[in-house]
């Protein structure tokens, strides 16, 4: 489960799922030492509850040298030139020339720019996205039609690529400083700071634009707006202040709003009511992730909530947990799904919720990462099952509803 | 040995700590390097900048920037402020991590005393704290350096606008060149 999680990445606007796929491998990371910086001789412990006492086995050292054999001069031979190795007057030229070769020349290879542009936009957050944006689509309460659902899609996932590129052009020092994030083309070296800024005007205005005049121009000015939330507003407050984990909540919360306005033209209760659940799933999501980064947070320079307030970070997580429940109450009253829904995502709600408590009360690694996880499977199977339960339109046109009085009154004259 | 500085920018350091400018000497031909600085050379027949491995103390990686030999004023100008941009952020990521990790071991051996507990224990492991009790040091660390950031994003964004201003330029002055040489050409 955990190795199909890590594939799951969620949008920029919804923000840091992204630290996903390097997370397992940041705690995988911590077990061995820091080769890359000044050696500590403290380590941390990965044992939170009690410190473990580690027995040490000492291995008698066999002797290297066999008695000669038959075979003897070649094996002489072999033992020779590896005591020269071990002597030392090899290994000196190893390393800089292992250096050397780590020495990369900055020219864009054009076969590699896929690759990279991918990398640069966060291809599997754009398409997280997109996703959650298409759960807002689906939800809305009209005829499906594919040309807008398509179009819609489209431009939610261009503006995504644009915000993201922005993001990474704004980061890179800190990027470099962070384990998770250290291999960033970027980063790296493998595309300019120039070459990225074109690459999100060129994502991000086609996107607008597409928004705008192919679907409605609410729908675009939402994109817009959540473009400049996330690249003028989120980033730089990441290091300024703990309030960027609500505007970042707001950032994951517009997609599937925009979904819901594309579809419909209108910001209905309804849409706001998917942008309320996006909004309160961000943060047991975050919070628990960033219960683990606290050391690069804090060397970094970022203000988080995990690092600074801690008890305010888990009350919050457990907060949002809890809201879920009653949002999901709230979408039946809003005619947008049946009843069935509040039901049938009770149980998944309520196991979100207890391990939101106990993340609230144990407050350790192992509580925020069991929540963490539950958050990446959670989310996914609410938007399923509330689509499950969507109120289909028949049944509204039945009670007589606004969207189905209209139809059945034609109903009526059609009959002789 | 842990403390001096390592990686291909270690010798760069001393001459800023003794306020020199990070400029390359000009009797270096194709790329712009600081004497005493990488022990990488470029090959002198490139003609693009080389990114290297990341420092030791920095976590960036350094670049080693092609000087061309009909360089513009204006390619100069870029050049420059991404050199010194470089020696900028060298410099305060080092001071940054290094002050991280030595105020860190200072905090676990205070903590750690006051638990009344032995550096090492008794089979030579070196005793360790686990994340709680390191979150209110990495809480301290961070308020008190708030400020230090809050200068370093500022200064980070304007140079990052200058230089990625400065490569627009002159990636439009070198278009339009191109341009009006294949023009000049078609014409002939």
């Amino acid at each position: 489960l955990s190795g199909k999680l890590r594939q799951f990445q969620a949008s920029p606007f919804v923000r840091r799922i992204r630290y996903v796929t390097q997370y397992n491998k940041d705690l995988s990371q911590r077990a061995k030492p820091k080769s890359d910086s000044v050696a500590s001789p403290f380590r941390e412990s990965q044992q939170l509850d009690q410190e473990k006492k580690v027995i040490h086995k000492i291995i008698p050292i066999s002797p290297v040298h066999q008695p000669l054999s038959k075979t003897s001069n070649r094996n002489e031979l072999r033992e020779m030139k590896l005591a020269a190795e071990i002597g030392g007057s090899a290994t000196p030229l190893r390393a800089e020339s292992k250096e050397e070769r780590q020495w990369k020349e900055m020219k864009l290879r054009l076969d590699d720019l896929p690759g990279i542009l991918a990398r640069l936009s966060k291809i599997k957050l754009t398409a997280l996205v997109v996703c959650t944006a298409s759960a807002g689509f689906a939800m809305a309460p009209v005829p499906f039609d594919l040309t807008c659902f398509l179009l819609a899609s489209l431009g939610t996932g261009l503006a995504s690529c644009a915000a993201n590129s922005i993001n990474q052009f704004f980061e890179v020092p800190f990027d470099s400083n962070m384990n998770r994030t250290k291999n960033r083309p970027l980063v790296r070296g493998q595309i300019s700071p120039l070459l990225a800024v074109c690459f999100a005007a060129s994502c991000g205005v086609p996107g607008i634009a597409l928004l705008t005049l192919g679907v409605n121009p609410l729908t675009g000015a939402l994109g817009a707006f959540n473009i400049f939330l996330y690249t003028c507003c989120y980033t730089p407050m990441k290091r300024m202040s703990i309030a960027n984990t609500w505007v970042g909540a707001v950032v994951g919360a517009i997609p599937p709003v925009m979904g819901w306005t594309a579809a419909t033209g209108s910001l209905d209760a309804g849409a706001l009511l998917l942008g309320g659940i996006l909004y309160s799933w961000q943060f047991p999501h975050f919070n628990a992730l960033s219960w683990g980064l606290r050391e690069d947070y804090s060397r970094g320079g970022y203000c988080m909530m995990s690092v600074t307030h801690p008890g305010l970070c888990r009350r919050v997580a457990l907060r949002h947990c809890v809201a879920l429940i009653g949002l999901s109450t709230v979408a039946p009253v809003l005619d947008i799904t049946t009843w069935t829904f509040p039901i049938i995502s009770l149980p998944i709600n309520l196991y979100i919720s207890y391990l939101g408590f106990r993340f609230y009360r144990d407050a350790d690694r192992s509580s925020s990462r069991k929540l963490f996880f539950c958050s990446l499977w959670h989310l996914p199977m609410l938007l399923l099952v509330m689509f499950s339960c969507k109120k289909s339109l028949l049944e509204k046109e039945e009670k007589g509803d606004l969207h189905g009085g209209n139809h059945g009154r034609a109903m009526e004259i059609r009959l002789p | 040995p842990p403390g001096c500085p390592g990686g291909a920018w270690g010798k760069m350091l001393p001459r800023l700590e003794r306020g020199e400018p990070a400029a390359p000497e000009p009797s270096l031909k194709s790329h712009g390097q600081a004497p005493g600085g990488p022990a990488f050379r470029p090959p002198a027949h490139s003609r693009h900048d080389w990114i290297g491995p990341p420092d030791r103390l920095s976590n960036l990686r350094p670049v080693i920037f092609h000087v061309p030999q009909d360089e513009s004023a204006l390619e100069r100008r870029l050049r420059e402020a991404r050199q010194d941009t470089q020696a900028w952020n060298q410099q305060f990521w080092a001071q940054q991590n290094a002050s991280f990790q030595q105020e860190k071991e200072e905090f676990i051996y205070s903590r750690l005393k006051a638990k009344g507990l032995a550096v090492r224990d008794e089979t030579g492991q070196k005793a360790t704290l686990n994340a709680e009790e390191m979150a209110d040091f990495y809480k301290d660390f961070l308020s008190k350096n708030f400020r230090k950031h809050m200068r370093y994003n500022r200064d980070w964004y304007k140079r990052n606008f200058t230089i990625t201003f400065l490569m627009g330029q002159v990636a439009l002055v070198r278009a339009l060149r191109w341009l009006r040489w294949k023009k000049k050409n078609v014409g002939d």
